[in-house]
């Protein structure tokens, strides 16, 4: 149980995707303008996140590593050049179905998220978690909490970007580093804030 | 070369930046640039994979159903991103355990999805091909440039070769740790846009606020564009 608990806060804090992995900066440059929009697109990356990476991983043991195919009577087959094709389909599936059930049982939930589903399917944090969890051969439990873990992260780091940016209309800043330029200065603040938390040994 | 296609190779490396105009592809950008030969082999590979996805997309474009394009577009970039993790993997094991994960993301980064979408979808397939090199090389020359004062001053070093001797080996350089750290590649981008953007003034954004000095003073009003 200790394992989990030490993942999950490696997840959120140590391995933050945003702040230590530069995933899903495209997305988190351009859409974390306003807290509200955040808050909804790190939510939707966070449920997206906690299903891709176990579903990857039962994908990716069963089917494509060597050896996976034992259970069909193929013990020799390797498939695991496979896995970046199969990570990427399985996520573009699981956002258009997950489109499909909010729309019909969630309507209010497929409002507010809406805009945002398309959009996680070309996130990088998405993809870069499962081949994150194939690289470090994790166990489906192991999965599911690093899924919920870095995802959780990811909606963290953005909701913060968000709200440093809402206060940071009211600053003067120097013409060339408007918009762009400035986010990428305060993101590496922020990533140094986050750099504390490498120390901690779980 | 006729003026058309420099134009549409050169275009990317500074008016049209790819990183620092239309912020894509950024991910990459900051995660390998801490050594100049990852780098280089990020640049090399995605220069390709985006030259070569934009000409076989556009080389299908009349034949894709517009409703299922993005899947066919995907489809192709994985195939032709395999292929690259598939020949580092055999020809430079390495190389390929050090940007671990990143050659992967090669499919998300979004400059080869979104010169697929914008270009290639609309024109033949030669300049699609010659405008995916001209992204790639805007790309590069962002990794490079960052790649180069990182592991440089980082370490003292470029592409493995000493250039400053650093203290503990009996040199006079002490290296600045903190470019080897993560954030200092968004510094490092952020002063390059500020940099671009003041010698490009039509890149500068306008801000959505800006502070308006009245008469009396120290009163700030707030203007609201």
């Amino acid at each position: 149980m200790e394992a989990y608990l030490s993942l999950f806060i490696k997840a959120i804090f140590v391995e933050n995707l945003a702040l230590a992995f530069f995933l899903g900066m495209c997305t988190f440059l351009a859409v974390s303008k306003k807290i509200s929009t955040a808050i909804g697109l790190g939510v939707a990356v966070l449920v997206v996140q906690t299903l891709t990476v176990p579903v990857n991983n039962i994908i990716y043991n069963h089917l494509l590593k060597e050896g996976g195919l034992a259970w069909m009577g193929l013990p020799d087959v390797d498939l695991s050049f496979l896995a970046l094709l199969s990570c990427i389909g399985v996520t573009a599936a699981i956002v258009q179905i997950l489109e499909m059930v909010l729309d019909r049982f969630f309507p209010a939930l497929f409002n507010a998220l809406g805009i945002f589903l398309p959009l996680i399917t070309v996130n990088c944090a998405i993809l870069g978690g499962s081949l994150f969890m194939i690289e470090r051969d994790y166990n489906l439990s192991e999965s599911i909490v690093y899924g919920l873990g870095s995802g959780l992260g990811w909606a963290l780091a953005i909701t913060a970007m968000a709200g440093i940016r809402e206060k940071l209309k009211y600053s003067d800043v120097p013409e060339g580093l408007q918009g762009l330029g400035i986010t990428f200065i305060t993101a590496g603040l922020m990533s140094l804030g986050f750099m504390s938390f490498s120390g901690i040994q779980l | 070369m006729s003026s058309e296609t420099r134009k549409i190779i050169l275009d990317p490396l500074v008016d049209n930046n790819p990183i620092t105009l239309q912020v894509l592809g950024i991910c990459s950008a900051l995660a390998v640039t801490s050594q100049l030969s990852t780098a280089l082999i990020m640049c090399v590979a995605l220069t390709t994979v985006t030259a070569c996805s934009s000409a076989s997309i556009s080389l299908i474009r009349n034949h894709i159903p517009s409703s299922i394009r993005i899947i066919v577009q995907m489809t192709i970039i994985a195939s032709l991103v395999i292929v690259v993790d598939q020949i580092l993997k055999a020809f430079a094991y390495d190389a390929s355990k050090q940007l671990s994960v990143f050659v992967g993301l090669i499919i998300t980064n979004c400059i080869v999805m979104g010169r697929a979408e914008a270009y290639a979808m609309k024109n033949p397939p030669l300049q699609s091909f010659i405008d995916g090199i001209g992204n790639g090389l805007g790309y590069s020359l962002i990794l490079i440039v960052v790649a180069v004062i990182r592991e440089m001053f980082g370490s003292g070093k470029l592409l493995g070769n000493v250039v400053f001797p650093l203290v503990q080996d009996g040199g006079w350089y002490v290296p600045n740790g903190l470019l080897l750290l993560p954030p200092s590649a968004f510094f490092i981008i952020g002063l390059l846009i500020w940099g671009i953007r003041t010698l490009k003034p039509v890149q500068v954004e306008k801000p959505d606020h800006s502070i308006i000095p009245t008469a009396h003073g120290t009163d700030v009003h707030l203007e609201v564009h």
